[in-house]
């Protein structure tokens, strides 16, 4: 179903409402840490490590001490506290050794940002360069280790597994079947690599922290640029071994996370600054340059496919190797490794699979979660391969997926159960490859003759899927309360970056409560001090466990209200129904009351009154999930998986290599649409970004690990003149019978397989298949004067071309 | 920026070691005379100095249209303009948008259409769109992408801004007859 035709059979879920935040973002009310200033603020500076890796001899900071206007100066023989989500690998200020260019090695809070900028140019320091650790085959070597210290790093055990004196942070494994005995029966074996680089999330307001430690007690005050507050709480203490309650962490509005600012990043290191200056409250900001090269990236990875399969079309076998190159330190990188492990065939149904992830340290810019968490790059590879795999049998890659689909019945990689509740991947498929009018590959004579025209088009599709990577007793909450005026003011612990939640939960909470949205009072502003637990804000996880959260606390407070009408009105509170904002007796209507009447108790014409202020809450833990076991990765990680798929049709100029996006066709099975306008954001969003992913994007490093690339200038993203032609989101309803409404999330999954699809058509348009992304224009064009049929690496020195 | 005045026209003086000079310029309709350090860009004049927040800095280098404004009636990065080049100007930022007490048809259309998610760029796109609109009240669609490809945005996939943008147009045409 296109945009424009979309009809939800709901009154308010499903409709297209403004978002709630859209007016002041709009008139540049919204509120950034960015913009906040506190009585006494201070403003801090890095000293970033200017090596890959390097001894750092001595730092001389009596200068920029000297220096009037500068209030605290921190190095790492100042404070030893090791940070880290799953493992405890970074230290906040370096001491000793740095990892990465972007390690701190000295910090400055001054009055100003100019002081603070100056002092740090007064800081000397006496490095001894090392060799660093360049890539994941010299880190598996483990000749040189990025963590001398591995073995001894606390992490989350039986979840990661670090290897004792290497460089692998985490080795996660799956494996079902009998691999052996199915490549050795089938009637083809493919193996293939595929490798994409790092890439940035970009937000545009970069990574900023505000933070003023009570010098009094163990108080800490967080106002943070951030998706997680709970997870920075829980963090915070940990490190600081200070108590979870001491820890309040403010979230303002936030310019963009995409992931990147899930976990915790500056919060630690403006903790020490306040504590240094004697309790002021310090901002830490990124600047662009080290947003690129200071905070984290999406990891670098390499997958290695081999996959068997019959004449007849039916995949018997898939083993996938994936190295993700990490860099520095683990952070959410080895979360992703871990799911690859049990998403990493994609929504095949294949008998005998084996997947070894594992998550590497290496001396380069450090990886964390990046929306599609690890399943843009995993799809690369397996959504590349099935189409190599298919032009070797011959088959249209449309009818070769058809038959290898995941359906009711099916198992995924861990051995879940899928049924009709999960969720239809073939309606996906069928339903982009449709609307984009496939009609099977081009001819290598259909080529030769586009050619001489000097441009070429192609068509390509991909499958996607994700569930939530979460814990497996992953939480959330909301707290409703009702204003005299009759609205209902929600409370819950998730951040809105952008991503619509509280328009979204508040059209749950609309529907369920049958009232105005307009009348549902929530703010994107939290506070842990009064906003109830949630988990993090990530994984596309909230429409699904906050908004079954919102349906909860509805039915309570509407439960709660019945109660009260139902003494008013003289009748059992189970003879009511609620509508329009009002308690009303069916076969009576003339017995009614309004919410209002009851929202801070019901009073009587004597004066006297019942009830009490209407309150009520909802918690929900994930259902039935269960770790994965160590050696075979069976158990239940998935609360929900929402499937999907692309379709492109492109055109390649095959003089310039530049590819236009003619046409992209996006279809999600997300059980139910809660906001049309919303989700053709996040479509539309997901599906550029993940453009930008397959032709631009890409971290480029030089020989000693320096990333060459830190800016705008030089790490492009798309702009509005990269825009497709023509998105069509295509939405699938079949309902989750456990989610909200039937809902399923979609955040993350329109930027998945985006450059999968493109990959796809650049074969369908040129017949080269390529292994390795950005296709920039110049990978293209190298590619095509390589004259080979597989581009496995664009780099200039892979292929010594004419250019 | 007024080319005809050179920096000796500025007033200049010495104010606790630091170098100032006496700037006077016009934003959003309201005269504003205040000091400033002669090397302070528009873009932090206009957040630290008057404090208005609404402008926002994503790279500090002219290359993401986060920091624009309208000067006298032409769109700029504020972050690489010197608050001094504003002298005498004419000052527009997002804050000065909405008229009497009602969002202008852009900011309307910005929200109708769900141009915007996290926000954070919103304020350059209403500038860079609303100073295009001003000198060119029908621009075609190529005149709009070619324009607004200098501000970046991460959340929208840009579609939705040039629907708003669009819209825009077409009301501005029956609604106030441009």
């Amino acid at each position: 179903m296109a945009k424009a035709e979309y009809k939800s059979k709901y009154k308010r879920v499903g409709q297209r409402y403004d978002r709630k935040d859209a007016r002041e973002k709009v008139t540049g009310q919204a509120v950034y840490t960015y913009d906040l200033e506190l009585p006494g603020m201070l403003y801090a500076r890095c000293l970033l490590s200017p090596y890959a890796r390097a001894k750092i001899v001595s730092i001389d900071t009596s200068k920029a001490k000297a220096l009037p206007g500068v209030r605290a100066i921190l190095t790492g023989e100042d404070s030893d506290i090791l940070v880290g989500l799953y493992m405890q690998d970074k230290r906040v200020l370096s001491r000793g050794v740095t990892r990465y260019q972007g390690d701190v090695v000295a910090a400055v809070a001054a009055e100003d940002e100019e002081t603070a900028e100056r002092a740090i140019s007064l800081i000397d320091v006496v490095y001894e360069p090392l060799e660093p650790v360049h890539d994941v085959d010299e880190a598996l070597e483990g000749k040189i280790l990025v963590h001398e210290d591995i073995n001894e790093l606390k992490h989350y055990v039986g979840v990661f597994f670090p290897q004792k004196d290497s460089n692998i942070a985490s080795w996660n494994k799956s494996k079902k079947g009998d691999l052996e005995k199915a490549f050795a029966e089938s009637d083809l074996v493919v193996e293939n690599d595929f490798s994409l680089p790092a890439v940035a999330h970009v937000p545009m307001e970069t990574h900023v922290s505000i933070v003023q430690a009570d010098p009094f007690s163990n108080k800490i005050k967080i106002w943070s640029s951030a998706q997680s507050p709970f997870a920075i709480r829980q963090i915070m203490a940990d490190s600081f071994g200070v108590s979870e309650s001491d820890v309040e962490v403010h979230i303002p509005y936030v310019g963009g996370g995409f992931g990147g600012k899930a976990g915790i990043h500056l919060e630690p290191l403006a903790t020490l600054l306040s504590k240094a200056a004697g309790g002021l409250p310090v901002k830490v900001r990124a600047t662009r340059e080290q947003e690129f090269n200071q905070l984290p990236t999406r990891a670098g990875m390499r997958g290695r496919i081999k996959t068997a399969a019959n004449k007849d079309g039916k995949i018997t076998a898939m083993q996938a190797v994936y190295d993700w190159d990490s860099g520095a330190y683990a952070d959410y990188g080895v979360n992703v490794g871990k799911t690859a492990v049990y998403s990493g065939i994609g929504p095949y149904s294949i008998e005998n699979a084996c997947i070894d992830s594992k998550t590497i340290y290496t001396n380069k810019v450090f990886s964390t979660a990046y929306r599609g968490f690890g399943h843009l790059e995993t799809h690369w590879s397996i959504e590349r391969q099935i189409d190599i795999l298919s032009q070797k049998l011959g088959i249209d890659p449309y009818e070769f997926r058809m038959m290898n689909l995941l359906e009711p019945g099916d198992k995924t990689m861990s051995g879940e159960v899928i049924t009709e509740s999960s969720g239809n991947p073939k309606e996906c498929l069928t339903a982009v490859v449709k609307e984009i009018g496939w009609t099977g590959r081009k001819t290598e004579e259909e080529r030769q003759r586009e050619w001489k025209t000097g441009k070429v088009r192609g068509k390509g599709f991909a499958m996607l899927q994700k569930a939530p990577a979460m814990p497996a007793n992953t939480a959330t909450s909301v707290v409703m309360q009702m204003n005299g005026d009759g609205h209902v003011k929600m409370m819950i612990g998730a951040v809105d970056m952008g991503q619509g939640a509280i328009t979204a939960l508040s059209q749950i909470a609309a529907q369920e409560l049958d009232m105005p949205i307009e009348d549902i009072e929530i703010s994107a502003q939290i506070d842990t001090r009064s906003n109830p637990y949630d988990w993090n804000t990530v994984a596309s996880k909230l429409t699904f466990l906050g908004g079954n959260a919102v349906v909860k606390a509805s039915h309570e407070l509407l439960h709660k209200m019945k109660v009260i009408a139902g003494q008013v009105l003289r009748t059992d509170p189970e003879n009511l129904l609620h509508a329009n904002g009002e308690i009303y007796h069916p076969h009576n209507p003339n017995r009614r009351l309004s919410y209002k009447d009851i929202a801070l108790g019901y009073m009587y014409p004597d004066g006297s009154g019942i009830g009490g202020p209407l309150i009520a809450s909802g918690s929900v833990v994930a259902d039935g999930l269960t770790n994965l076991h160590p050696e075979t990765g069976q158990g239940n990680p998935a609360a929900v998986w929402t499937f999907g798929a692309h379709a492109v049709e492109i055109e390649v100029d095959v003089e310039t290599g530049s590819v236009t996006v003619l046409k992209v066709a996006s279809a999600f099975d997300v059980g139910q649409v809660i906001n049309e306008k919303l989700i053709y954001g996040q479509i539309c969003g997901g599906v550029l970004q993940g453009l930008g992913s397959a032709l631009l994007e890409g971290y480029k490093f030089n020989k000693d690990e320096k990333l060459m690339n830190p800016s705008f200038t030089d790490n492009k993203i798309p702009t509005m003149k990269d825009m497709p032609v023509e998105i069509v989101p295509i939405y699938i309803e079949n309902p989750q019978h456990n989610g909200p409404l039937g809902a399923r999330g979609v955040g993350e999954h329109p930027m998945i397989s985006v450059p999968s699809a493109i990959g796809n058509a650049v074969y369908d348009a040129l017949g080269i298949n390529f292994h390795v992304l950005p296709l920039s224009p110049e990978a293209i064009v190298l590619g095509i004067q390589s004259g080979k049929k597989s581009i496995l690496c664009t780099d200039v020195d892979c292929l010594p071309g004419r250019l | 920026m007024d080319n005809n005045k050179d920096c000796s026209m500025y007033t200049e003086h010495v104010d606790s070691g630091k170098r100032k000079v006496t700037l006077s310029l016009t934003v959003n309709g309201h005269q504003v005379v205040r000091d400033v350090d002669p090397s302070m860009s528009l873009l932090h004049f206009l957040r630290d100095n008057i404090k208005l927040f609404g402008t926002k800095e994503a790279c500090g280098e002219g290359e993401c249209g986060a920091c624009t404004i309208i000067m006298n009636g032409k769109a700029v990065t504020s972050c690489i303009v010197l608050a001094v080049e504003a002298e005498g100007a004419q000052i527009t930022t997002v804050e000065g948008l909405a008229k009497d007490g009602k969002l202008s048809i852009l900011q309307e259309e910005f929200i109708s259409e769900d141009a915007l998610q996290c926000g954070y760029c919103t304020p350059g796109f209403l500038m860079s769109a609303r100073a295009l609109l001003d000198s060119n009240p029908n621009p075609s669609d190529e005149e709009i992408v070619e324009v607004l490809s200098g501000n970046l945005c991460r959340c929208t996939g840009y579609i939705p801004i040039l629907n708003a943008v669009k819209r825009t147009i077409e009301r501005e045409q029956k609604e106030l007859g441009r």
